[in-house]
């Protein structure tokens, strides 16, 4: 388990380096998130002490966001200020590219494999 | 005890971590039982009602965020290991992933671009703020990343993290019902338009609703966030640097 948080946070060091060391616009966690894939295609079979380890790490996942949240209380004049626009976009936005990203993806999906054997007879 | 030993307990409590972390547990597991007693009503969600109930006491106790988050920082710092650890489920996503990536990484910068640009958009015309436009650009985004990017491109990181999880909320409460509108019934359309929307608040309820909108959820949220920090900034710098 130890090994397995050890691996995890050797991944995000070694991408808060690669972000720092390029001056890449990317959060080091995610080139860490990019590492790790490539490391789990190369391996194939993650041990199980890993995958055990992220699915502990990402069952709370929600959790982690609390403190970031409470931030809320620093930025209250602002959403005064911007409140129209920042409702707006919360919600407007994000049905819209909800519904745009679901109807392109129904179109361009290739048919589960069920189905594709139901359309030979057509 | 009298009132002024009550302030000044708390005078030295609020300066010790412990006390930052140990609100931060207690009010998530709050909001975790009612999120559990409305029947996982998405409404009842445990991260606003956690956030709600801890900026209440921070503002009736004037104790300063700066304060709080010496105790909270410990729970914060673990997004960073988490959103590496989102490899592992996208790693499960392999076999999907091999079977039509080209679909599917079009349809992730696809959404990707509707999502920031028609925020940005949007929130122009109505005349928001340029650190506001910044900190709402990346809103599609799980949080820690979001932060990032905001952070990256002039917004406000704290702002971002509300806008983030506002968005999450809105997208699982609201996108089912205008998925409905649509008439979309594709599971797998759905669940992955939720990911690319609503990150991982609507990852949590599509898992809820559909395994397989679930696994198409968490898929795309795993490449949106991906395909959002490698493009989002540099789209950025090149608009408007």
């Amino acid at each position: 388990m130890i090994a397995a948080f050890a691996l995890i946070l050797v991944c995000q060091l070694f991408g808060e380096v690669i972000s720092e060391l390029f001056d890449l616009p990317v959060p080091g966690p995610v080139i860490g998130l990019g590492l790790l894939f490539i490391g789990l295609i190369v391996k194939r079979h993650p041990p199980k002490v890993l995958t055990d380890a992220a699915d502990n790490l990402l069952i709370h996942f929600s959790l982690l966001f609390v403190p970031a949240g409470v931030g809320v209380v620093t930025q209250l004049d602002r959403l005064r200020g911007d409140w129209l626009p920042i409702t707006a976009a919360l919600i407007f936005s994000t049905l819209l590219a909800m519904v745009l990203t679901a109807l392109l993806m129904s179109k361009l999906l290739p048919k589960p494999k069920a189905s594709v054997s139901d359309g030979d007879a057509k | 005890m009298g009132e002024t030993d009550i302030t000044q307990l708390w005078v030295y409590l609020s300066t010790k971590p412990l006390t930052g972390l140990t609100i931060t547990l207690v009010a998530y597991s709050i909001g975790f039982w009612l999120y559990q007693k409305t029947d996982r009503n998405p409404v009842c969600n445990p991260v606003v009602i956690a956030i709600a109930l801890i900026a209440l006491l921070l503002e009736s106790t004037d104790t300063p965020y700066a304060t709080y988050f010496e105790g909270a920082q410990f729970v914060h710092f673990l997004l960073g290991p988490a959103t590496v650890a989102l490899a592992v489920p996208l790693f499960r996503q392999m076999e999907t992933l091999k079977r039509a990536l080209p679909v599917i990484i079009f349809g992730v910068l696809f959404g990707s671009l509707v999502a920031s640009v028609s925020t940005v958009v949007l929130a122009w015309i109505l005349g928001a703020s340029p650190e506001t436009l910044a900190s709402l650009a990346p809103k599609s985004v799980t949080t820690p990343v979001a932060m990032g990017i905001a952070d990256e491109i002039g917004g406000v990181p704290a702002l971002t993290a509300v806008c983030v999880i506002a968005t999450g909320i809105v997208g699982a409460t609201l996108g089912p019902m205008v998925m409905n509108l649509a008439r979309l019934k594709d599971w797998r359309a759905r669940g992955f338009a939720m990911g690319v929307a609503a990150h991982g608040i609507g990852t949590a309820r599509a898992f809820q609703v559909n395994e397989t909108a679930g696994a198409f959820s968490g898929l795309a949220m795993g490449l949106n966030t991906l395909a959002t920090a490698l493009t989002l900034p540099f789209l950025w710098h090149w608009f408007f640097g």
